[in-house]
Formats: structure tokens, C-alpha cells, sequence
């Protein structure tokens, strides 16, 4: 009897996760068939009547891609900015909230308590409230801090320091509680073998907690890609610097009547983070559970 | 391991090989002997500088503009970097706040260069660009830009808003004439209307600035009916925003906006245009669904691609008549330059910008109507840019700015677009001219 009314159960809760996912991917599928159809066809009919008569082009693509002529999306100079931003940002919190993590978790030290504290408390703090001193920090300097006087290709710093600053709460936050849930006989073991923190660092901590890393590196990957307001912020907007995402925010155009060439945009934009997010899914999920649990 | 380790090397590979392509290319080579220096050599030789522009002016617009300032780039060595934004009004704040203000911004509404003015941020104008400002400008279109008495800035983009936007075609299949005179023009409505095709077409909706096509509308008529001093009362608050001459001019556009036998055509009934975009407005007049759609000239550029625009193609545009046909009441709207630094490159820069050169060289890169004297109308990409330019340099022209943009930014960018919405909804003219006045601030 509860098994019948188990399988039963499991049967009706399959059907509506189906048909929630069907109604959440309809709009997106229905961006995806636009970005195929001429720009004529796109502002004139529902992307349904695709289906009783297939025009297919790659125009809007190559339009946003390459395209010499005036107002040409040129994303693919973007996207390499996209590129040059994001991989610092994943890899500068990573490292130092791993290290910062493990520092919390596993040294003892005075005061050590009322930090982690600090540290979780400062995930409260929004990020548009620190735009305005982030940049007078960087053009005018602050207390005995220089300013930074950074010009061009340089200003990528900016945008680094940014997102490394923001991400390190929620890093550190993550990681710590997945270390801290660590058995504390293996640390203990290692520790009376002689290994020191070092050791203990590299052989011990890193491997068991490649989970938790992925999970954030896949977590702040998505962030850096979409974040829109602190590249537009601090990265100066040209294309020099700017990502693809404050490109794409003006690719309809001054008056919005461009705005065919935002499905195509939207997928070249959307195609690296879905490669990440299937490469890396399987540990994603597990990341996401890291330090959720404890002991 | 393994795992870790190969996917550090992919990453390092990529950062690596995006770094080299990203890395600047010297695309300032272009060889000096294919451009004429000559125009140039009264802005000086500034090598190796940089003046940063930032502006609303995106894609397209934004292209075209580098193009043209291009040569004057080459030949004074000065390297401009442009920005086009479309937060540019909220985002100018907090680069200025930040310490980041640009070298030159782009100003579309001259509120917004007045408060940065009374903050002592911008530099004012320098004895040169003052006087290409005299020289290219009349006193009006200087006194946009010109707080307390000092000039910041020159204006740069002119556009006129009072244009009716028609078929030809239509027009002369159906036996119709263009009106010369607000009289003509309501005959002409009634005659389309009783032939089965609802006369205008309109459409609001323009995301947190839905409502402003509606706030042009009423400014246009209202300049129309009582003429410019009340026009000017009503804009600086002299007279109340409810003022009965003010109701009547809303009334007037209530006939026609809010009148489903005369709108919406294309679309439905009167109330629907609070759903439609105002760049997608006007295309039932090319199907013949509705027979005018009132904009300004730059909807010439928001016309499906292939629509050609002339008195005998596919659309035109008519001046918004006046009482009589001598009148010439033209509404319209700015962009103005003004300058955060007035290091010597940024000078010669805003410099650059206030000649008539720069203005006819932009025009002949595309679409671009400027209020300069020295702008030659034959360069003009459209024929409505042309009939704009002449507009703007006709002596009997009656140029008011776009009240909304100079009204306090909570109305003329808040009560006044929320208030034409609710209007355009059904509520009430006098219902709606009461709550406007009721929020103009220190009243």
C-alpha cells in the first residue's frame, strides 16, 4: 500500500517538475528560434509562426559578432574582455578564501571567533552602496591609500579588486563552514605525523575539499560573467575593457528599435556559462551542499 | 589531482591567449597623408593626449560620432575615448560623486547640466568656445546652457519634436492635402476618421519614461493655442500647472488622443497606446491602418529598415501647424556639451564641437540635425533633417524648448509622465492637472 502510494506520489511529483521545467524554458526557447529569424520577421510575428514557415538565418549572429559596418554588435571584442575579467575574479577570491578559510577553521588564535563573525557579517553589506568610495578610492585615494590613477587596459584591475573584495564574504563564509566540517581525526593524524600547515594545506585540505571550491568557482564564474553594474562602474566602458554584458545593455541601440539583436546577443552571451555549467554541474551540485550540513 | 591540474592550465591558456588579443592595437596609424590637416590646425598639436567623452549616444549613433571627429583626432593628436551609456543620467552622478567625472559629457537635458553647474563641478566655457557659442547659436539656444549668467557649454544635437509623420501615398490616394493650419488639420482628422481609418496613432509606452510622448503632445498644443509667453509662464511655474489655458490645450489633445473613433489606429481603442512603444508606434501608417503619427524628427531612424523617407516615398513629415499658416511654432529638444576639466586638449576638443564643421561633417556621416548658423541644410542625410535645419534657421520660427526636460526634474521627469499615463487611462484632465501642481516641489 505505501509503496503504491509512493510510486503514485513520485509519478504526479514527476509530471509537475516537467511541466514547470516546459513553462520555464518556453520563453527561452522561443528567444533562441528568434535569434534565428530575419529581423523583419522577428518584429512582426510571435516566434511560433516559425514553425509553419522556416526562415532561418544567421544574420542577427554575424551582425552582433563580427560585422564591420556601423553599429555592428562586435561582441567577440567583448567577449575576450569578458574573458580577461572573469577568470582574475574567480581565481583571486578562490585562493585567498580558501586560505583565509583554513586559517579560520584550523588555526586557533586569539579573536579568532569575533572574525569569522566579521567576516559572515559583511555579506549584509550591498554592493551598490560601495560604488561611490570604491571609486574614490581609485581616483582619489584614501587616508594613506594612493590613488590609482589607472588608464586603458590597466583599469581591468579595478574590476578585479571589486569583485575579489565582494566575492570574499560569501568565499570564505562557503569554504570555512565546508572545512570546519572536515573530521577533525584526519587533521589531528596528520598533524601528529609531523605534517605541518603546508603539508596539511596542499595534500590534506585541498583534495578533500575540491567540492566546496568548484561549487564557488562556478558560483562567482556566473556572477563575474553577468554582473553588468560594477563593469559598467569601474571598468570605463570602451572597448577596451568593457565585458560583453555593458556592450550587449546597448546593442539595441540609442532609441531600443535595434532590439532583434538581443537574442542573438543573449545566447552568445548565455553560451560560456552554460559550457561551464555542464562541464562542471555534477560538482556544482555537490558544492552547493558544502557546509550546508554539518558533521 | 589531475583534474585540478588540467583545468588550471586550461584557464592559464585562456587568460594568457586572451590578454595577447586583447592587448591594444595601434589603430591610430592611419596614414596622415590621406587626411587634410589643414581645417584642423587652428586646434593646435596635442600628441599623446586623451579626452574622454561621455554621452547617452550608443551603437550606431556612437560610431558616427567617432567617425567624424576621426581627422580632427588624427591631426591634433588628441585620442578621444568614447562611452555611450544608456544609465547615462544616473551613472553621471556617481562618476562625478566618485571622482570619475569624464572629460566631456553629453548633457540631453539642461537640468541636469545646471545642477552640476551650481556644484561647481563643470569648468565653464573657455574664452574660445564662448565665442564659437555667439558666433553659431542664437541667444536662446545659448541660454540653455548658460547658468547664472556663465556659459558651460554648446549645444550640439538639435531635435525638433513638432513633425507629423504621414504617408504620401496614402495621402494622395485618399484625396488628402497637407494641413497648413490647426483648422485644416482637425478637418482633415474628421475626413480620415469618416472614411473608416482612425486618423492618429500614438503610443507611450517607453519604459521608466513611459508617458513622455503625451507630455510633447500637450507642450506642442499648448504652444499652439496660447502662444510662447504662456508657454514660458507655464514652464517656470509663473502661472499653476492647472491654469485653465493649460486645461484647454489638454482638452484640445484629449479630442484627439483620448477619442476612439480618432485613435488608436492600427492598434485598437484610444487607451491602448499605454502599451505600445513609442518606437513601434508609428508603423501602421505605412499600412495604411492610421493616417498620422506625431513625433520628433529622429523617428525618421525608427522606421523599419527599407522605409524611405521623402515627399514623394514612403513617409514624410508636416510642421504642426499653428493657429494661421505664417506661424511657425517649432517645440523642441537638445543636447548640450560641457566639460569637467579644461585641460588644453579638452578646450581645443569642445572647441572642435562647437564649429560649424564639425556639425555639417557629422551631418553628412548620417541622420544629425544641428541648431548651429553655420550648418549647411544641403548636408543633410534626410529630407526631414533638411526641412528640421530650416525650420531651426528660419527667422520666423518660434523655437521653445521641450518643457518637460526644463520644468524640475520630479515633474517634468515624474508627476508629468505618471500624470499622462493615468490621463491617457481615463482619468480626468482637470483630475490629472490638479495632482501634477499639487506635486511641484516648494510649492
Amino acid at each position: 500500500m505505501n509503496g503504491v502510494r509512493e510510486r503514485l506520489a513520485s509519478r504526479a511529483l514527476t509530471t509537475v517538475a516537467v511541466l514547470i521545467a516546459v513553462l520555464w524554458t518556453t520563453p527561452t526557447l522561443g528567444l533562441l528560434l528568434s535569434s534565428f529569424r530575419p529581423e523583419a520577421e522577428v518584429k512582426t510575428t510571435g516566434w511560433w509562426t516559425v514553425f509553419g514557415a522556416p526562415h532561418l538565418t544567421l544574420d542577427n549572429y554575424g551582425e552582433v559578432l563580427s560585422g564591420a559596418g556601423n553599429g555592428s554588435g562586435r561582441l567577440a571584442e567583448h567577449f575576450v574582455n569578458s574573458v580577461v575579467i572573469t577568470v582574475p575574479s574567480v581565481l583571486f577570491p578562490l585562493v585567498l578564501a580558501f586560505l583565509a578559510a583554513y586559517a579560520l577553521a584550523w588555526i586557533d588564535f586569539r579573536g579568532r571567533d569575533a572574525l569569522v563573525v566579521g567576516v559572515f557579517a559583511l555579506q549584509v553589506v550591498p554592493l551598490q552602496m560601495a560604488l561611490v568610495p570604491l571609486l574614490k578610492l581609485f581616483s582619489e585615494g584614501w587616508l594613506f591609500l594612493p590613488a590609482w590613477h589607472l588608464t586603458g587596459p590597466a583599469r581591468f584591475g579595478q574590476v578585479w579588486f571589486a569583485h575579489t573584495a565582494f566575492a570574499l564574504p560569501f568565499g570564505v563564509f562557503l569554504l570555512h563552514n565546508f572545512l570546519a566540517a572536515l573530521p577533525r581525526e584526519l587533521i589531528e593524524a596528520a598533524r601528529v605525523d609531523g605534517a605541518s600547515h603546508r603539508t596539511l594545506l596542499l595534500r590534506i585540505v585541498l583534495p578533500l575539499a575540491r567540492p566546496a571550491l568548484v561549487g564557488f568557482a562556478v558560483i562567482q564564474f556566473l556572477w563575474v560573467w553577468n554582473d553588468l553594474l560594477v563593469a559598467l562602474t569601474l571598468s570605463g566602458g570602451t572597448a577596451e575593457t568593457a565585458p560583453m554584458t555593458v556592450r550587449l545593455a546597448s546593442l539595441a541601440g540609442t532609441y531600443g528599435n535595434d532590439w532583434q539583436r538581443l537574442t542573438a546577443g543573449a545566447f552568445v552571451a548565455a553560451l560560456v556559462p552554460l559550457l561551464v555549467f555542464f562541464s562542471l554541474g555534477r560538482h556544482l551540485a555537490r558544492g552547493l551542499l558544502a557546509g550546508s550540513v554539518k558533521g | 589531482m589531475r583534474f585540478g591540474a588540467r583545468l588550471a592550465l586550461a584557464v592559464t591558456t585562456l587568460a594568457v591567449t586572451a590578454t595577447a588579443c586583447g592587448a591594444p592595437q595601434d589603430s591610430g596609424s592611419r596614414s596622415r597623408t590621406t587626411v587634410d590637416c589643414a581645417p584642423y590646425a587652428r586646434y593646435g598639436e596635442h600628441p599623446g593626449t586623451t579626452v574622454t567623452v561621455y554621452a547617452e549616444n550608443r551603437d550606431r549613433e556612437a560610431d558616427l560620432f567617432e567617425e567624424t571627429w576621426a581627422d580632427f583626432a588624427d591631426c591634433t593628436g588628441i585620442h578621444v575615448s568614447y562611452e555611450g551609456d544608456g544609465e547615462f543620467e544616473a551613472r553621471i552622478q556617481v562618476r562625478v560623486e566618485g571622482g570619475n567625472a569624464p572629460d566631456v559629457a553629453f548633457f540631453p537635458q539642461p537640468g541636469l547640466l545646471e545642477r552640476f553647474a551650481r556644484d561647481g563641478r563643470l569648468k565653464p566655457a573657455s574664452a574660445g568656445v564662448a565665442a564659437l557659442a555667439r558666433q553659431g547659436w542664437s541667444a536662446d539656444w545659448n541660454s540653455y546652457a548658460t547658468v547664472d549668467g556663465t556659459l558651460y557649454g554648446t549645444p550640439l544635437v538639435a531635435n525638433v519634436k513638432s513633425f507629423v509623420w504621414y504617408s504620401p501615398t496614402f495621402f494622395r490616394d485618399k484625396g488628402l492635402a497637407v494641413p497648413r493650419t490647426w483648422s485644416e488639420l482637425m478637418a482633415l482628422t474628421e475626413k480620415v476618421a469618416a472614411s473608416g481609418v482612425k486618423p492618429w496613432c500614438a503610443g507611450i509606452e517607453s519604459a521608466e519614461a513611459t508617458g513622455w510622448p503625451v507630455t510633447d503632445w500637450i507642450e506642442d498644443v499648448l504652444l499652439r493655442r496660447q502662444g510662447t509667453r504662456v508657454y514660458d509662464q507655464w514652464v517656470a511655474h509663473e502661472i499653476p500647472f492647472d491654469d485653465p489655458r493649460v486645461i484647454d490645450a489638454m482638452d484640445t489633445v484629449g479630442s484627439l488622443l483620448k477619442n476612439d473613433r480618432y485613435a488608436n489606429g492600427g492598434f485598437g481603442p484610444a487607451r491602448s497606446m499605454a502599451s505600445i512603444s513609442f518606437q513601434e508606434a508609428g508603423t501602421p501608417v505605412l499600412s495604411g491602418d492610421c493616417a498620422m503619427h506625431r513625433q520628433a524628427s529622429f523617428y525618421a531612424g525608427l522606421w523599419p529598415d527599407g522605409t524611405e523617407i521623402g515627399p514623394d516615398k514612403d513617409v514624410y513629415a508636416f510642421l504642426l501647424p499653428g493657429a494661421d499658416p505664417a506661424s511657425r511654432p517649432v517645440l523642441g529638444g537638445g543636447v548640450f556639451t560641457a566639460a569637467f576639466a579644461d585641460r588644453p586638449e579638452v578646450r581645443a576638443f569642445q572647441e572642435y564641437l562647437a564649429s560649424a564643421d564639425f556639425a555639417n561633417a557629422r551631418m553628412r556621416k548620417g541622420p544629425f540635425v544641428s541648431a548651429n548658423r553655420g550648418v549647411d541644410p544641403a548636408n543633410a542625410a534626410t529630407p526631414v533633417d533638411r526641412l528640421s535645419i530650416q525650420l531651426l534657421q528660419d527667422p520666423r520660427t518660434q523655437f521653445r524648448f521641450d518643457g518637460s526636460d526644463l520644468m524640475p526634474a520630479s515633474v517634468g521627469a515624474g508627476t508629468f509622465w505618471k500624470g499622462a499615463v493615468d490621463w491617457i487611462g481615463g482619468a480626468s484632465t482637470r483630475q490629472v492637472a490638479h495632482s501634477i501642481e499639487r506635486s511641484w516641489p516648494g510649492r
